[in-house]
């Protein structure tokens, strides 16, 4: 079985290649021989860019026994994978939507609640991103530091967070995905859950953790049994390693008026 | 405790001048298979049938039979909020309900006619309305891989307007929802648990294949009952 969309490796390489008019803000570990040139009838090149599809941050059979290496490589292999290609495939016909960020592609063409067609893939690629960052080998356990004093202030204790979230999960009807946000208007920590490909940047969130509910997510290893995935999720994958340092970005932009609680 | 509860309060209706009537909720229960689990291969695995009849079907059924108690004890304490609330849940696992019940019917194993097109008036229906079974197919097979997320596709027919129509709808919503005359004749369920196992992503073989097990004398018989 080919365990990419395409019959060959997937043609994206594992960076995210960027539009020439980004190329002073490429951060160093990223080189520019992966940018496409065409020459255009004038001579002048013309610079497409393309989507890459990003690696997990630990090999596919890192989250063994939780996550098994065969449904990774399903998930990521093919799913995140052919989200990355449609994307591509979607982008060359639209040229109104080239040179945004994925964060910007995101809000534009989520159109306010009307969403463009290349939203559900363009979504999914992002989602799948943060998803895999969101866990970790040996994950679960607690958050430290400031984020956990941030969801013992918004939600009373850590155990209440954890039973609120999985409850979120359990009552998500269809696919989705659940979220633990920081609401930036209201300057508190919140959880969410999005139908398909919908996530917390189309309302300006800013995501700390998210847990991917459509049943390919679980399907090989799990079965129908979601409560169990989502237990495990909780007690064994999950990285508060990442929400922490999204948290800690997260500040930079949200000014959470308390100057006692130092995220690290 | 429950019995002695209902006696006093027909005492106490009588006893004011009105008439109170309590009423049971009904209960649904799962509908057995007209087939063994693994006579739809290999179209479709066993495994994948045990799993989707036995766990998801039955939860659905589960959790509408919870939400409608907790709908009947809404109604009769008069708890509007509550009533609100559980429409949602109702909903989805009512239709979660309906929709499978339907769609055990409309497959069946190749020995029991499952694949073989529709002679009769559907037949001539489809013909005329879509110009073929192979457009009927095609049509509904690219509107489930186009489906994003989990959702059913339906050939259906309006029973007013005793025309054919093929739509789509998200979650559980059963058919009527995209139209109140609406009826299903043939549905695929197309969330991923209905074909993960066998074809992992690759929904459009699964939807290929699917039409080996169709049962179109379901289906015709559905469509000569609505039209006479």
């Amino acid at each position: 079985m080919s365990w990419c969309c395409c019959n060959s490796v997937c043609t994206s390489s594992s960076r995210q290649l960027l539009a020439t008019s980004d190329l002073s803000s490429i951060p160093s570990r990223v080189s520019n021989a992966g940018l496409k040139q065409k020459r255009s009838l004038r001579g002048v090149p013309k610079v497409f860019a393309y989507y890459g599809l990003k690696t997990p941050p630990y090999k596919l059979d890192a989250l063994e026994p939780y996550m098994s290496q065969k449904m990774l490589e399903v998930h990521w292999g093919e799913h995140h994978c052919g989200y990355v290609e449609a994307l591509n495939k979607q982008l060359e016909k639209n040229d109104m939507l080239y040179g945004c960020t994925m964060d910007e592609l995101i809000k534009v063409t989520y159109n306010n609640g009307n969403p463009l067609p290349e939203f559900g893939v363009a979504a999914q690629v992002w989602n799948h991103d943060f998803f895999w960052e969101s866990m970790k080998p040996g994950g679960g356990d607690m958050p430290k530091l400031g984020l956990l004093q941030l969801i013992e202030k918004d939600f009373g204790s850590f155990t209440n967070f954890k039973e609120k979230f999985i409850e979120a999960a359990l009552t998500l009807f269809g696919s989705g995905w659940i979220w633990l946000v920081l609401n930036r208007e209201e300057k508190r920590l919140a959880i969410i859950k999005t139908s398909n490909a919908v996530n917390p940047l189309v309302w300006n969130d800013i995501p700390l953790i998210g847990l991917d509910l459509w049943e390919h997510a679980y399907y090989l290893d799990y079965k129908n049994d979601k409560a169990n995935y989502v237990n495990v999720f909780m007690n064994h994958l999950v990285s508060w390693d990442a929400a922490l340092g999204r948290m800690a970005r997260a500040q930079a932009f949200v000014n959470l008026g308390e100057p006692k609680i130092p995220v690290a | 405790m429950a019995l002695r509860t209902i006696i006093t309060k027909r005492t106490l209706a009588g006893a004011l001048g009105f008439r109170q009537q309590h009423r049971s909720v009904q209960t649904f229960s799962l509908p057995d298979l007209p087939y063994d689990y693994g006579a739809l291969e290999p179209a479709i695995t066993g495994e994948i049938m045990q799993l989707h009849h036995q766990k998801h079907h039955q939860t659905y059924i589960t959790n509408y039979n919870k939400a409608l108690e907790q709908l009947h004890e809404a109604i009769t304490k008069g708890d509007t909020p509550t009533v609100a609330k559980l429409q949602s849940a109702i909903k989805f696992n009512g239709g979660g309900h309906i929709n499978h019940s339907v769609f055990w019917k409309n497959l069946a194993p190749v020995r029991d006619g499952g694949g073989e097109p529709p002679k009769g008036s559907l037949g001539s229906a489809i013909d005329i309305h879509f110009g073929s079974i192979e457009a009927v197919i095609q049509n509904m097979n690219a509107e489930g891989a186009a489906l994003q997320g989990s959702g059913w596709v339906w050939l259906g027919m309006d029973k007013e307007l005793k025309r054919l129509v093929i739509e789509i709808t998200s979650n559980q919503d059963p058919l009527v929802i995209k139209g109140p005359n609406l009826v299903p004749l043939l549905g695929i369920d197309v969330w991923e648990h209905a074909y993960y196992l066998q074809y992992k992503n690759v929904k459009p073989d699964y939807l290929k294949n699917i039409w080996k097990v169709m049962n179109w004398k379901y289906a015709s018989e559905v469509y000569e009952k609505e039209c006479r």
